[in-house]
């Protein structure tokens, strides 16, 4: 059993395994465990420039490359999806950043009364998922307490409840939490007033952060599909992930309309994870573990 | 009150004006003013709570008592809602099924996130890539992954899980479109969306694991299981118990996943709490049965997460007691 000889770095000292053989099965391992979570969505990218025939092709290989399935998924307006997507996202991210660092600067920066049953609140909302929520938030979205607006069939029905997000306010906050209260204190002595604090000397230093919550969040609303399903009314107003039920069968171009429109809806993310592994998955611990 | 009395003369005199107490502020006013802008500054989050959790849960749980007649005014109904929630055929059957997907999906993506953390710990450059590939499942909206899982899962021979499958001398299954392999079907895609991150979460704990442990069970002559039962397991109990509560909530509330692939079909194999409520609420317009339906999820998941939180306090008071 005992090799004499097992690395210590790894839980299964796997990356001493000795000799061509080892490193032949590991090879084979790793292959298939890429075909296995990374193939599928391989096949959507190859499968949107092929001629796809029928609804069950999908492959590896390009075939008989075409930029066809694009225009078939653009006559189908799926640059108008896109476009709610983003304006969905990019105000959903917006309000999301500011409601959350406004938030976790008073929970990291002050001592106030009350302070353990808003952090309480803030946990709360974070084990009530949208899902559950589903029927009475319509009922709510209809009808906007004391304003009295009608949210359903408008995007901004879709921006104001991603606003507030326990997550990133507790991400936020932790982050804040570390920066020294000196340099707050030396700039009280100057005359800076809290705004000005939170502005010029607490924010600069929560880029890190800011980058954490700025792609968790992005994730988080590109992903929702609920709360655009109920506030949606007609396919002027479908986002993206909405679209793509509909071109299903599309009798023209197969499947290929649909896996187009499918890399458009996977692309953004991706490339945002690609871009910011490090923090994401540095929030992801941080979140995940520690808690 | 008597230390007061005594020198208070001379002091305030005396003293050098101080630099930034221009103004006469007493320690009460100034902690109110801190106080207020706290609250200003927390206001925006608490609105955005209040309009969109707090207040649609406490609208769900009065519905849920109530018959809900738009225009027509609510009547009081007392539990009925509830009595058939848990007693109706398709509600139970929902019950049911929602529970099995929960714990088929957390079981299979924690167990299967392990392997594939054991497989790809390692600061390698390559482990690296390797991980990445893998990750991303969880990161690509399920609006895309369920419509790539419907291709794959294409219920002829010619169907890509079919083919592959067809090259061990098994299949073509039906997949989706039968109601033996339909929920078996999408505990699949969820498993294989969920392993990634729990894998990711895995690897997190992995890394602080105790090196001098895995050295010392080498000195005692342990083989790999023992080094994994007795060093490895342990010390990433904490994180499972994150990941139980994590996954198993993500199972409960389940809806995307089965409203894009089965949309409760074929012939209700699929159907859960959330897809359930989701009909009943915005197509059957039965709004208070299907509030009474949230209100028993929500009600599952709180104890399910206290659960797992009095669970976790003990085995670490246990832990620090050793």
């Amino acid at each position: 059993m005992n090799r004499g000889y097992t690395r210590a770095d790894s839980a299964l000292g796997f990356s001493a395994l000795p000799g061509t053989a080892g490193r032949a099965v590991r090879l084979v391992v790793y292959t298939l465990i890429v075909f296995v979570f990374a193939g599928p969505l391989v096949a959507v990218m190859v499968g949107s420039v092929s001629r796809v025939p029928d609804p069950s092709g999908l492959s590896l290989i390009p075939t008989d490359f075409t930029l066809e399935n694009f225009s078939a998924a653009i006559e189908r307006d799926v640059l108008l999806y896109l476009l709610n997507s983003f304006v969905v996202v990019g105000g959903g991210l917006a309000l999301q950043i500011l409601v959350s660092i406004s938030a976790a600067y008073a929970l990291a920066r002050k001592k106030f009364p009350g302070m353990r049953l808003v952090l309480l609140l803030i946990l709360s909302t974070m084990m009530l998922p949208e899902e559950i929520l589903a029927i009475p938030l319509s009922l709510v979205l209809s009808d906007v307490p004391v304003v009295h607006v009608n949210l359903i069939g408008s995007l901004v029905g879709m921006i104001v409840p991603v606003g507030a997000w326990g997550f990133s306010i507790l991400v936020m906050a932790e982050f804040m939490k570390e920066i020294p209260m000196e340099l707050e204190e030396a700039a009280r002595i100057d005359g800076a007033g809290d705004l000005r604090i939170f502005w010029s000397i607490v924010l600069p230093l929560c880029k890190p952060a800011l980058g954490v919550i700025a792609i968790f969040g992005f994730t988080m609303i590109w992903d929702q599909y609920m709360l655009p399903l109920l506030v949606a009314q007609d396919a002027s107003q479908f986002t993206l992930p909405l679209a793509l039920r509909t071109l299903r069968h599309d009798e023209q171009v197969g499947t290929g309309a649909l896996l187009a429109a499918a890399l458009l809806a996977m692309l953004p993310s991706v490339l945002m994870f690609l871009a910011m592994q490090r923090q994401f998955v540095k929030g992801l611990t941080a979140g995940g573990v520690k808690g | 009150m008597t230390t007061a009395a005594a020198p208070p003369a001379h002091q305030p005199s005396q003293a050098p004006p101080r630099i930034g107490a221009s103004r006469p502020t007493s320690r009460f006013t100034r902690n109110l003013r801190g106080h207020t802008v706290a609250w200003l500054f927390l206001t925006p989050a608490l609105v955005l709570f209040l309009v969109f959790k707090f207040i649609p849960m406490i609208r769900g749980i009065e519905m849920s008592f109530h018959d809900v007649r738009p225009y027509l005014g609510d009547r009081w109904v007392g539990v009925d809602n509830y009595v058939r929630v848990l007693t109706d055929e398709a509600f139970l059957s929902a019950i049911n099924h929602t529970v099995i997907l929960a714990v088929g999906q957390t079981v299979g993506s924690i167990a299967l996130g392990f392997v594939l953390a054991l497989l790809l710990e390692g600061t390698v450059r390559h482990l690296w890539f390797i991980r990445t590939a893998v990750f991303l499942p969880a990161i690509v909206t399920m609006a895309v992954i369920t419509e790539v899982w419907r291709i794959l899962y294409y219920p002829s021979a010619d169907g890509v899980v079919n083919g592959i499958i067809g090259w061990f001398g098994a299949g073509p299954s039906q997949f989706l479109n039968s109601p033996d392999t339909s929920l078996m079907s999408v505990m699949a895609v969820g498993i294989w969306r969920g392993a990634p991150y729990d894998m990711m979460i895995i690897i997190a704990g992995l890394a602080g694991v105790d090196r001098t442990l895995y050295e010392a069970a080498d000195v005692d002559g342990a083989t790999t299981r023992q080094r994994l039962w007795h060093v490895t397991l342990p010390a990433l109990r904490p994180v499972f118990a994150i990941l139980l509560t994590l996954a198993a909530i993500r199972g409960l509330r389940v809806f995307t996943e089965i409203f894009l692939l089965t949309n409760g079909g074929p012939n209700g194999s699929t159907e859960v709490l959330m897809t359930l409520v989701y009909k009943l609420g915005l197509e059957r317009s039965e709004l208070g049965v299907a509030a009474a339906g949230s209100v028993v999820l929500l009600v599952a998941t709180v104890i399910l997460t206290v659960a797992v939180q009095v669970w976790r306090a003990r085995s670490v008071a246990k832990g620090a007691g050793r």
